[in-house]
């Protein structure tokens, strides 16, 4: 060893000896990591810093030895993977165990003897002796009940250890081991230690065999310790613990089943269990019962059949759910779903005689009930208690029957000829008895999706020759029967639902399962395809038959069973197609789209054929409606068109290569278009253009990049061959006929659903052709311009951004604002033209701007500064250059032009589910509006602070705040609030004048009370409390919106929470705001208003005056 | 509140499901209803004055255009001793969430409690209401029973 990192190593140690004050833990951390890494790196031997410590691990100092022990333990935690000699450990684990007696010294060794024996053979492991040695040692010294919660745990890793590792030695010590961990593990009570006692005990009883002697005299008393625990319960709940209860719980279980040996014990515990009134003790024995049986076998648990089979039955035929509704949407009970899950493992483990099936079979109860199934006549006469019962029976034997194919015999020989003779033979009698008895309906639909579970579509014919098969068989077209009349004839939701249910499971078969056969499934299709089109009027039964032959169609394409899809295919899909081309008028046009669209869906087959003939009853519904303005014709493209951007585009985006259908879609339209030269006049319907916008949004969206451009392609050469739409420079607008709004309108959809990537090659007319769109007054086209900004790539190949964007500022909004430095120019002309030529309409080209300001923020272009500077500019100018340019401009103009220009900030700032958002593939850079926040607050809080002109330019200058502090962050606004409060409050004042601004002072409001409710936000409030609170006692009375009432008033009630010595002298002036807001129209603002006065009294402790 | 129950076991029953709450924005104005004070708690048990029907929906008579409010509760026993205080609770929970320009009479069902008079004369008469509030220890049971119908 060198000198120095001898002296070095000297000094580590004493530091974290050093048990004095004036070393701290991370300092004695530290050092204790410096000497591993000396350990590590071989600059100094194991050997020679053990004799280094030997003066700190001998003395006779409590304290000093106590922690000389630990740095050698924590140091061998440390090097656990150096490599060691065996004599070094053989002699360590022996200085360790022999420490056991050392109670002041207790915790470094029982660290030291963790580490040693967890280490990992290769590196050095301690020998069979050794562990014996630390064993004993363990034996004679340690009460591990006396010690504190970690040396507690340490105690119980060694003892897992031990087992674990070492089962040779703790075999040799036999008894006296097993008895002194029952010694250690009584009466453990701290979570953490628990779940190491129960892996113990479940480590430990593995090691012995189920004829061990030694243990079985043992397994009593370890089980009585164990017993005790369950079921796990904390009587202090806290956070966190509810994670935990489940590992414990789950840990215990482990340990019960850990042996056949606690059999004995654990059953009848767990039975006295079952039957306490704790719902979550029932569970939870439930869950050990169902754990444990299967670990003790078939054969142990035999000769607790009658208790279990007691219990069991008891906690169905009592906690079943009462109501009968038939497939999903049952409502379910968790003790009663346990209680059958254990059910089915214990028939399950059955052994050849079915001891515990038999004894269901035979079950008084199940008899009784199934006998009196004729005694029920109606639905409606069985009684809630009755309905439980016969669901509790429904259940039970569906489980029995579905446990394994030799109990689904025994119960079908049992019970099922019986039933279906019932049902039969109320049927006959049906003349008499209108409804058939709806017991024996219920449960021979339970029997038949238990059945049902048995077919695996991989296994094949052997079924064929149980009991069970050849029964269904021979009932199999009588109960098809059946179900069809009821169906088709009952008035009673729940008995069509039973028999639909009861069809869709024969018909769920696979198609090699011969007892029902390939006759029976097209009988079934047919009878469900003819409800499906002549009972729409029964809107239930439509949809559950729709739901029946969904369900049959996806199972069909999930077992590829080709024979039956043919069959469907000839049955249910064409005849579905045949509907949507039908004049038929009786069925709604709505639920033929529905039925279509929900087949199509089960496979993709099937949903091309639909998709082609969705195609064309698109194409002819339009046709029509262009020629003639048929509003049916609207209505029904409606309906497509909405079925295709909803249902059918959104499927084929989870399937590849489906990139056609969309393209399709889009290019069929387009055709449409160009071949209908002749459209009516008056199309006024609105809807159906903005419907077909949608859809060719979507499907545009949704096609790759090469198909875009098809697209596009097309769509421009229709565009451009129609001739108000050619460029010229006089920029006259033209009224647009009703071809050219719909051309313009999806070549505007085209524009926004496009990919960055998509190259337009005539970018520059586009760009013409949509500012000229726009400046006629078309809005669309507004979101089209901020599309194109947003992602057109700035090194495009027909046309850089720079230069679209100088054609769009200086052709068109140019003439507003020539540049950056020529904002005023630009304002009062756009101001002129909106009163002078009528030519422009500046409404548009303000919104127009909006968008190519929200395109350009939202990539992080630099040039949004532009538009937003003239945005700004036009609000702070106040109208003063217009009045310089003459007395043309009425005020009332002026101010409408400034409104809008204040709205764009909304649209600037806000989502939009028209156009730039991630289904349209916009480019979306992080935290854009905290940037333009960043940008415009400085500017507009400098303007409304000087700004002495007539409030009505004060109150735009307002709206346009607003709207920007709306759409913010709060996290951002938080940052800022000390400057905007008094402008919020200033604002809000200002904004509750006139009705109009009621969503937007609304949605101010609601900033203020997110502000309220952060920590950071009240210390601001409270600097300005008087402002807040006389802005707040103005808003309780607000006329115009209830919201608003009472949210002032929780903002109030919030506020009452500010210290005291900030907000008492408001308090009379509240309280007095408040019981006249007591007298309030609304009850839900009176009653905030209650709870608002009360916290404002409590305040103060002379209480309310009253 | 005193040791020992004047009645230890009170006969609870099933809370009267509220008529569904208009949803906010139809209608002009709500009416006044009874539910403020249902929520009460009865200061011998934690149950509230409706569970115990001391306070029932019809008992509670809202005159909005008059302004004008006439309550009547019913004490479990004849001779129970916190009638006093549940009239007490009544009226100051009224006070509370009332617009001041209501007259409420709070009394008790005639011929239920043995000090009838007395209970209606200390519940009715301000300057008495007013004196009881006073005593801090009045004042603090009145809270208590409050208190939940705050939350």
């Amino acid at each position: 060893m060198g000198d120095s990192s001898s002296i070095n190593c000297v000094q580590h140690i004493e530091t974290y000896v050093d048990s004095s004050s004036s070393k701290s833990p991370s300092q004695q951390d530290a050092s204790l990591d410096a000497l591993a890494k000396l350990l590590l790196n071989d600059m100094i031997t194991l050997e020679s810093l053990v004799r280094e410590m030997e003066m700190y691990l001998t003395t006779s100092d409590n304290i000093i030895r106590a922690r000389g022990i630990l740095l050698l333990a924590e140091l061998l935690t440390r090097i656990s993977s150096k490599p060691l000699e065996n004599k070094t450990i053989h002699s360590l684990i022996g200085f360790f165990s022999d420490r056991f007696s050392d109670w002041r010294a207790l915790r470094g060794a029982l660290v030291g003897c963790l580490a040693l024996m967890r280490r990992k053979v290769g590196t050095g492991v301690i020998s069979g002796s050794d562990a014996n040695a630390v064993a004993q040692s363990f034996m004679q010294n340690l009460q591990v009940q006396s010690l504190g919660q970690h040396d507690r745990k340490l105690c119980f890793e060694i003892l897992e250890c031990l087992v674990d590792s070492y089962p040779d030695a703790v075999m040799t010590m036999e008894d006296e081991f097993v008895y002194v961990i029952c010694e250690a593990i009584d009466g453990e009570k701290d979570p953490q230690c628990l779940l190491l006692t129960f892996r113990l005990v479940e480590i430990l009883a593995r090691l012995y065999p189920e004829s061990s002697n030694s243990f079985s005299s043992y397994a009593e008393d370890l089980f009585n310790i164990l017993g005790s625990y369950f079921p796990i319960h904390f009587t202090h709940p806290k956070d966190e613990d509810d994670v935990k209860r489940e590992e414990l719980s789950r840990a215990l279980m482990l340990a019960f089943a850990s042996t056949p040996l606690f059999e004995p014990f654990a059953i009848p515990l767990l039975l006295e269990k079952l039957s306490s009134s704790l719902p979550s003790a029932k569970i939870e024995s439930l869950k050990y019962l169902s754990y444990c049986t299967v670990k003790y076998g078939g054969n142990r648990i035999q000769e607790h059949h009658d208790a279990l089979w007691s219990s069991l039955k008891d906690a169905i035929l009592t906690f079943a759910p009462s109501s009968l509704t038939v497939g999903p949407g049952q409502q379910d009970n968790k003790i009663a779903d346990e209680a059958l899950i254990l059910l089915q493992k214990l028939i399950q483990l059955d052994n050849g005689s079915f001891p515990f099936l038999k004894l269901i079979l035979k079950d008084v109860d199940i008899n009784t009930t199934l006998k009196s199934l004729s005694s029920y006549n109606n639905y409606d006469e069985i009684t809630v208690i009755d309905k439980q019962r016969l669901n509790a029976v429904g259940r039970i034997l569906y489980v029995s029957a579905a446990a394994s194919i030799a109990s689904c015999n025994a119960v079908f020989e049992s019970f099922f000829s019986e039933l279906v003779n019932g049902l039969q033979s109320v049927m006959q009698e049906k003349d008499y008895v209108p409804e058939p008895k709806f017991g024996y309906l219920y449960i021979c639909v339970d029997l038949l999706s238990a059945c049902r579970t048995l077919v695996k579509p991989t296994e094949i014919t052997y079924l064929d020759n149980e009991t069970w098969c050849t029964m269904l068989h021979s009932f199999c077209t009588m109960l098809t029967s059946s179900f069809v009349k009821t169906m088709k004839e009952s008035t009673h939701n729940i008995y069509t639902h039973s028999g639909v249910r009861g069809l869709q499971i024969l018909a769920s078969f696979p198609g090699n399962f011969l007892p029902v056969s390939k006759s029976t499934f097209e009988d079934i299709l047919v009878e469900f395809i003819s409800i499906i089109i002549l009972k729409f009027n029964n809107a239930s039964i439509w949809r559950s038959v729709l739901n029946a032959l969904v369900e049959i169609g996806s199972l069909i394409e999930k077992s590829n069973d080709l024979e039956k899809m043919a069959s469907f295919d000839v049955i249910v899909v064409d005849r579905m197609l045949a509907l949507l081309s039908s004049d038929d008028l009786s069925m709604p046009f709505s639920l033929k789209v529905e039925a279509v669209s929900k087949i199509g869906m089960t496979n993709l087959k099937y949903m091309l054929k639909i998709v082609q003939e969705l195609n064309t009853a698109i194409s002819t519904s339009l046709h029509k409606y262009w020629l003639d303005g048929n509003s049916n014709s609207a209505e029904h493209a409606m309906l497509l068109l909405e079925c295709y951007a909803d249902k059918v585009l959104p499927w084929f985006q989870n399937i590849k290569d489906a990139d056609n259908v969309a393209m399709h879609f889009a290019l069929r339209v387009w055709d449409e278009i160009e071949e209908n030269t002749l459209f009516c006049d008056s199309l006024n319907e609105k809807k159906l253009l903005e419907t077909t916008m949608n859809g060719m949004k979507h499907a545009v969206a949704s096609c790759s990049e090469n198909s875009q451009s098809m697209i596009l392609d097309k769509a421009f050469s229709i565009l451009s061959s129609c001739t108000s739409f050619q460029v010229d420079e006089s920029m006259q607008p033209a009224e647009f006929s009703c071809r050219e709004e719909w051309i313009i309108s999806l070549f505007d959809s085209v524009i926004i659903a496009l990919h960055p990537n998509t190259q337009g090659k005539n970018m520059k007319e586009i760009l013409q052709i949509i500012m000229r769109a726009l400046s006629n007054g078309h809005i669309p086209s507004a979101h089209a311009l901020g599309s194109v900004f947003n992602k057109m790539p700035s090194d495009m190949q027909y046309i850089s951004l720079e230069e679209a964007m100088d054609i769009t500022f200086n052709k068109y909004i140019g003439r507003f604002s020539n540049g950056d430095n020529d904002n005023e120019t630009g304002v009062s002309n756009l101001r002129l033209s909106n009163v002078n030529d009528g030519l422009v309409n500046s409404h548009a080209i303000i919104v127009g701007l909006a968008w190519v300001g929200k395109g350009l923020l939202m990539r992080g272009h630099e040039k949004v500064k532009g538009v937003i500077k003239f945005f700004l500019y036009f609000l702070t100018s106040n109208g003063h250059s217009s009045t310089s340019n003459g007395s043309m401009n009425s005020s009332e103009d002026c101010e409408d032009l400034m409104r809008a220009v204040a709205d764009s900030f909304s649209i600037i700032m806000s989502d939009s589910e028209a156009c730039l958002n991630r289904n349209f593939h916009a480019t979306i850079r992080p935290l854009y509006k905290q940037r333009l926040f960043n940008m415009v607050m400085p500017i507009l809080l400098k303007s409304i602070v000087k700004s002495d002109s007539p409030s009505t330019y004060k109150s735009m200058l307002h709206r346009a705040l607003a709207h920007v502090i709306c759409n913010t962050p709060l996290s951002a606004i938080l940052g800022e609030a000390s400057k905007l409060i008094p402008l919020m409050v200033d604002g809000l004042a200002i904004l509750s004048e006139d009705v109009q601004n009621r969503d937007i002072a609304y949605n101010l409001l609601l900033v203020l009370s997110g502000i309220l409710t952060d920590k950071n936000g009240q210390e601001v409030i409270v600097e300005n409390a008087y402002m807040v609170i006389m802005c707040l006692n103005k808003l309780v009375f607000y006329q115009h919106m209830m919201l608003v009432r009472e949210t002032a008033i929780q903002c109030l009630t919030a506020m009452s929470e500010l210290p005291y010595s900030k907000i008492y002298r408001f308090r009379p002036e509240v309280l007095q705001t408040l019981s006249r807001v007591l007298d309030d129209p609304k009850r839900s603002v009176r009653q905030e208003a209650v709870k608002c006065r009360q916290a404002w009294a409590l305040i103060s402790s002379r209480g309310l005056h009253i | 509140m005193t040791s020992a129950l004047f009645n230890p076991n009170p006969v609870v029953y099933q809370k009267k499901d509220r008529r569904a709450r208009s949803r906010p924005g139809d209608g002009d104005f709500d009416e006044y209803a009874s539910e403020l004070i249902d929520q009460l708690e009865d200061p011998e048990h934690p149950l509230t004055l409706e569970e115990l029907k001391v306070i029932t929906e019809d008992a509670v008579e809202v005159d909005d255009k008059h302004s004008y409010v006439r309550v009547t509760f019913t004490p479990t026993l004849k001779h129970c001793d916190m009638s006093t205080i549940i009239g007490m609770c009544l009226r100051v929970k009224l006070l509370r969430s009332l617009p001041p320009r209501f007259k409420v009479d709070i009394k008790v069902a005639p011929g239920t409690h043995v000090t009838e008079d007395a209970v209606n004369k200390q519940v009715n008469d301000k300057e008495r209401v007013a004196a009881a509030l006073e005593s801090p220890y009045i004042a603090a049971m009145i809270d208590e029973c409050l208190t939940p119908s705050y939350e």
